[in-house]
């Protein structure tokens, strides 16, 4: 009985001891008395225009055909779907009545105007690096938006992830504050690069692999990681084999971030969205730095499993084959070697080889173009052959391509196929 | 010295009969830089004619006004349309790429084939009604005629509306049943979907299968304008009838 009392007592002092961790680790210093206004300017709202295209804010707060950033967009997640936050300065439903103080502890400490923790949803691992004069200069952009009054709809997430506490917790594991700090060791370009990659570019959001509770590497982890439920993979910036561009001239890095597209490689995807509303309105000296910052980072082998070689003669290689002269050829080459400026060679194509084929079958199943930008404004596109072809098909034709002109990826198999198309279907 | 030219012959026609040789293997991809290149992603399930896919109708987008097309691709972007594929394709492109799009198709000329058979016989009166409905109208629904907006020959009208002849009943039912649950919307004020509103089922059906059992007339092309309104009616407002830039980007 004594020492059931005991274990009890010591299980209450835990849990006191977890409290006032998970507590401590949530608190901030910031002054929300501090209520000087800001002294807005055209240029400072420029400057925030400049850094909300950095941020590539736009897309995730602005839904479908309706004016910017009024929030209410559906970001899918593993735990439920969270909608983006309406940010015009509406009083009622948008940042009318926040403060520049308010606005900084939500990037820098992720937490609301009326106290409550935001979802990581909002990439606040990454946006606490922003310096104050940035946050600020984003405000002003935001506080300069006509108004419109529009609630985003309840999110809709799994409990325990729907709780205030859990998110705590979450914080307390996994989210620091940070500010960015320049290494003396490196060039000006180098650090600028770092400060736009960690923080407003949130590229980590997508280009680092996430635990079971959705947690990632950190704000310059870029080994890559796949995006649930979206289905697509972001390669990792470090490993050679994947999307690293240690050896590319750096003007080929800029080319890449400002048009959509270089001699190397074509964006797709979520991140021809990232070029089309982000990168491509950023100055040649940001993109250089980013580019700077990108070509130095160290490789790194492979994080995750190469898979199975391919057999010398894999399943289905005939039929594979013969779909690929009929369906692919037409653009790609027989030998796959493309048409430069228009369709990307598969020869020799690293996106081809990619150990996760989700953005491969991403591709035959939907199609696309690249994205219209300044740089590259009458893409050429490809057809879907979600309707075409079958699972069965799109594996064959795929292993084709993973196995021909010197690759030796690993086979797609129909079940790779069949979880994107299920996971996907539009 | 007097042999060089022989030599140098000889060697042109050696080069010939090479270059001969690589016309003939089907080794490099037809390319040229075109828009008809570029848009095979469209071409691929609309086909030149359009063309019935698995999932529905993919509709004829040759010679239908610049105007109407370039709507329809915003429409499916910003949401006023569904279709997964549709968006997804046009969610990277800008407004200019849409609009000079929009202008490829319509630029192009194609004959249209015969209007398809009915699979089942028709009953006189059902066709009488549709007839009636598309040329005048009627008051007493408030229904005005495909023809005041769509044009006297039901080949559209400049810029942006729609001719609604050499498309399936099929497809045509599926558009204004799809507008009726807005499903399918243009840009405010949306006229289309009032009509669709008031039309009562077996109107709807009436004026579908009419349509679709008629030839195209001589001229397939859009008219300049559409038939002045009859003396007091009240003319529908139409956002979708104006070229305007998209909602954002």
């Amino acid at each position: 009985m004594r020492r059931a009392g005991h274990a009890l007592l010591a299980l209450a002092g835990l849990l006191v001891a977890v409290s006032v961790w998970v507590w401590l680790r949530n608190t901030d210093d910031v002054d929300l008395n501090a209520t000087a206004p800001l002294a807005s300017t055209p240029a400072l709202v420029a400057r925030g225009a400049y850094l909300a295209r950095a941020g590539n804010c736009l897309p995730c707060h602005t839904p479908r055909g309706a004016a910017p950033y009024t929030g209410g967009r559906a970001i899918e997640t593993p735990f439920g779907t969270v909608f983006s936050s309406n940010l015009t300065p509406d009083a009622e439903t948008g940042l009318g009545r926040w403060t520049p103080a308010h606005f900084w502890r939500a990037l820098h400490h992720g937490r609301s105007r009326d106290g409550r923790l935001l979802y990581p949803t909002f990439p606040y691992p990454n946006t606490t690096r922003i310096t104050r004069a940035d946050a600020d200069a984003l405000f002003a952009y935001l506080q300069s938006l006509p108004p419109v009054r529009q609630a985003p709809p309840a999110n809709t997430l799994r409990w325990p992830y729907s709780s205030q506490a859990a998110l705590a917790v979450w914080r307390a594991l996994y989210f620091r504050p940070g500010e960015h700090r320049d290494d003396p060791r490196q060039s000006a370009a180098w650090n600028r690069g770092a400060y736009l990659i960690a923080g407003l570019g949130h590229c980590a959001a997508c280009h680092s692999p996430r635990n079971a509770l959705g947690a990632n590497g950190g704000p310059l982890d870029l080994s890559g990681g796949l995006m649930t439920p979206q289905n697509w993979y972001a390669p990792s910036l470090r490993d050679p084999a994947e999307s690293s561009v240690a050896d590319w001239p750096l003007a080929e890095i800029v080319r890449l971030l400002q048009t959509g597209t270089s001699t190397r490689a074509t964006v797709s995807g979520p991140m021809a969205e990232v070029v089309r509303h982000g990168t491509q309105y950023l100055s040649e000296t940001d993109l250089t730095a980013m580019a700077t910052y990108l070509q130095a980072l160290p490789s790194t082998g492979r994080r995750t499993e190469r898979g199975a070689p391919p057999p010398s003669r894999p399943s289905g290689a005939e039929r594979g084959a013969r779909l690929y002269d009929r369906h692919c050829a037409q653009c790609h080459g027989d030998q796959g070697k493309g048409v430069p400026g228009a369709y990307p060679a598969l020869a020799g194509n690293r996106a081809v080889t990619l150990a996760q084929p989700a953005n491969l079958v991403q591709m035959v199943l939907y199609g696309g173009f690249a994205p219209a930008t300044t740089g590259n404004p009458r893409p050429y596109g490809m057809p879907p052959y979600v309707l075409m072809l079958d699972d069965r098909d799109i594996a064959a034709v795929l292993t084709h391509l993973r196995t021909s002109w010197g690759h030796q990826a690993a086979e797609v198999s129909e079940l790779d196929v069949h979880r994107v198309r299920a996971a996907t279907a539009p | 010295m007097p042999r060089q030219p022989v030599a140098r012959l000889y060697r042109r026609l050696l080069a010939l009969a090479l270059l001969a040789a690589c016309v003939g293997a089907p080794a490099a991809p037809k390319f040229e830089d075109s828009m008809a290149q570029r848009t095979l992603a469209c071409t691929a399930c609309h086909g030149e004619q359009g063309r019935a896919g698995p999932d529905g109708y993919y509709p004829r987008l040759a010679g239908k006004p610049a105007g109407y097309l370039y709507h329809q691709l915003l429409n499916f972007r910003d949401g006023r349309r569904h279709y997964g594929l549709m968006t997804r394709l046009v969610d990277p492109l800008s407004d200019a790429y849409l609009q000079e799009i929009a202008q490829h198709f319509a630029g192009l000329d194609l004959p249209y084939p015969p209007p398809a058979r009915p699979p089942s016989p028709t009953a006189p009166e059902l066709l009488r009604r549709g007839q009636a409905l598309a040329l005048q109208g009627d008051p007493q629904r408030r229904l005005p005629a495909c023809a005041q907006c769509h044009g006297a020959a039901l080949t559209g009208v400049l810029p942006a509306v729609p001719g609604l002849l050499g498309l399936p009943q099929d497809y045509l039912n599926a558009q204004l049943g799809a507008w009726r649950t807005q499903q399918r919307r243009a840009q405010a004020p949306d006229c289309m979907a009032q009509i669709a509103q008031r039309l009562q089922p077996e109107d709807l059906v009436a004026v579908t299968r009419w349509l679709a059992a008629q030839p195209l007339p001589v001229n397939t092309h859009p008219a300049a304008t559409a038939p002045s309104w009859p003396a007091g009616s009240e003319p529908l407002a139409c956002g979708a009838t104006t070229i305007s830039p998209g909602a954002r980007r």
